[in-house]
């Protein structure tokens, strides 16, 4: 059997990606000439799209790269045969984030107040809730944590790609399969760590809690991981199937699959319980300062977004991935994967505009061409570097142990 | 039920194993069952077993808990005795969904683990027979059954060659029945037992 041992990008995928981030750069001027420069609504509009989308986009870029990182370090087998896969998608981490550090510096230091309030110094002033938090939520402290964030996950995911492929020059002995699993490992931990300190911390305050900034959950950032994460895994088995449609990736097979979608099924019953969590507090607690958050959303403009994002996200696959042959079906596994991108999309749509326009919902095809933009972003560079480096890890000491996986 | 008579083999290695069942399978024996000392992940599909139904059932034992759980609060607190509790509606799903959650793990948790006991004729006080203690501590043993058709010592010599340990005759009772360990403790009489 003749292995391929690199994609090879063909004209339609350069003609879609490329096109996909056309769309996204059209919609950006359009919108810009439409919203970038009116009254405070429009802006709030404008900036509100690229903050929901850059961040979401990001953040799910990152959650495959903790994907990578998390398996590494369990020191897992069955992910190895489409190990290069993943590695491709978490190599769009820095080019998104270079998107989201222009978006961020532009609103935080471009003083857009109707993104964050706590960005208007008089207002905070006023308010002893927010002056309160005033050292936490300032331009300087909110900057660093994102120049650090954005900044660290790019440098240490570079290095872990880089030692990854490191063994595909030549058949590692005893010794040296030693040396590279230990070398992974500690690398792979080292992301962890980080990746705890921001994502499952720091930086869904930051960038998306203090859109509402009197308001604080506790399990927030938890939240916001559990969506990324699901996202993440659907993102890989969306790549995983279309390789495999295209004759990629012998060694991957249903088994594989099958493995995917218990994530996906896990962690989506992992995103409800913490929605969950966080809505019956504060429904049972009925204290207004935390149920604000929710009128909006719950009994506003938002309820049918709300909702439907439950039923996407929670229902859909609950019911759908539960048996076993759901799971190994590349038909189901790729159409529950694209829904729950965009359950999870809607997720964060309802989570920024919800706190910068609660009055009504604004979505519209400027919001759609943005993220086709991304999605664009994300299939060129996925492309481009699968196609640069082998796609079989077939020195890694746990290849063989991938091969034989069975579920 | 019956006594009926087997072929036993014991392998000492899976790998053997694997070969041995495809080959008996192959070879149109009636295989009567497979024990070994832990789970061994494909034998069921390579036994040609069909897929466990326990999922289903555990899936209905769920949606019978969520549903009894539902109805039990919605009589009590709705319907029976309603009270006012810190101004909430009488009906408030929210409040209810980690009890009508529980109910659902604890009816799906205890019907599938009777569901599996009842498909595996598990019970207080069932025994049934041991075709080789050792499928309990290092051994596989497969077991076939010998039919009309079969012819024993062609058989025997087939599962030597597929790479059996120890091959050797039982007439055994195939279904349970009640009783005590002194009953059961025949099979450790029974020397071929022993030692296979």
């Amino acid at each position: 059997m003749s292995l391929k041992e690199r994609f090879e990008i063909t004209p339609g995928f350069r003609m879609w990606s490329l096109g996909l981030i056309g769309v996204g750069v059209l919609s950006l001027i359009i919108g810009f000439i439409v919203y970038g420069t009116g009254d405070a609504g429009h802006q709030a509009k404008f900036w509100g799209v690229l903050l929901h989308n850059s961040i979401y986009f990001l953040m799910v870029t990152n959650a495959v790269m903790f994907f990578f990182a998390a398996t590494t370090l369990a020191m897992a087998g069955f992910q190895i045969s489409f190990k290069r896969v993943t590695e491709a998608i978490a190599a769009c981490v820095p080019v998104i984030g270079a998107i989201t550090f222009v978006v961020m510096v532009i609103i935080v230091f471009g003083h857009k107040t109707m993104i964050y309030e706590w960005l208007d110094k008089t207002k905070v002033a006023k308010d002893a809730a927010l002056s309160g938090k005033s050292g936490f939520l300032s331009p300087g402290f909110f900057m660093t944590w994102t120049i650090a964030a954005i900044g660290l996950w790019s440098i240490i995911g570079l290095k872990m790609r880089k030692i990854s492929r490191q063994s595909d020059d030549h058949p590692l002995s005893l010794e040296e399969g030693k040396k590279f699993v230990f070398k992974n490992t500690v690398w792979a931990s080292l992301f962890i760590v980080w990746y705890a300190l921001t994502v499952a911390a720091v930086i869904p305050w930051l960038w998306m809690m203090s859109l509402a900034a009197h308001w604080y959950s506790t399990l927030y950032s938890w939240y916001i991981f559990a969506s990324t994460f699901v996202a993440g895994v659907a993102l890989i088995s969306v790549f995983v199937v279309y390789m495999k449609n295209k004759g990629y990736l012998e060694y991957t097979n249903r088994e594989h699959l099958h493995d995917l979608g218990k994530f996906q099924f896990a962690f989506s019953i992992f995103w409800t319980y913490l929605w969950f969590a966080q809505f019956m507090l504060i429904w049972y607690a009925n204290i207004s300062e935390e149920t604000i958050y929710f009128k909006a959303r719950a009994e506003g403009a938002y309820s049918g977004i709300f909702y439907l994002n439950l039923v996407i996200n929670f229902l859909a696959p609950i019911l759908i991935y539960m048996s076993t042959p759901s799971k190994r079906n590349y038909t189901i596994v790729t159409f529950m994967s694209v829904a729950l991108l965009f359950g999870h999309w809607l997720d964060f749509y309802q989570i920024v505009f919800g706190s910068i326009l609660p009055d009504q919902v604004t979505m519209n095809l400027f919001d759609f061409g943005i993220a086709a933009g991304f999605v664009g972003i994300i299939i060129y560079q996925t492309g481009r570097v699968m196609s640069k480096y082998p796609l079989l890890a077939r020195n890694n000491p746990f290849f063989k142990e991938s091969i034989i996986h069975y579920t | 039920m019956a006594i009926k008579k087997f072929v036993v083999g014991s392998f000492e290695d899976e790998a053997v194993l694997f070969r041995a069942v495809k080959k008996v399978r192959s070879a149109g024996y009636k295989l009567h069952d497979v024990y070994t000392p832990m789970a061994i992940h494909g034998l069921d599909k390579a036994m040609g077993l069909r897929d466990t139904s326990i999922p289903t059932a555990g899936f209905i034992y769920g949606i019978t808990g969520t549903t009894t759980a539902l109805l039990g609060i919605t009589y009590t607190l709705v319907w029976d005795w309603p009270l006012n509790i810190g101004g909430k509606p009488h009906f408030s799903l929210p409040a209810w969904i980690p009890i009508m959650f529980e109910l659902t793990v604890l009816f799906s948790a205890v019907g599938m683990t009777l569901t599996f006991c009842y498909l595996c004729q598990m019970a207080p006080f069932v025994r049934k027979h041991h075709f080789s203690l050792r499928s309990t501590d290092d051994r596989f043993v497969m077991v076939i059954e010998c039919t009309a058709k079969t012819n024993e010592e062609e058989l025997k010599s087939f599962l030597s060659q597929a790479g059996a340990e120890e091959v050797h005759t039982q007439m055994a009772e195939t279904g349970w029945w009640l009783g005590s360990y002194s009953r059961n403790r025949k099979s450790f009489e029974n020397p071929n037992a022993i030692l296979a």
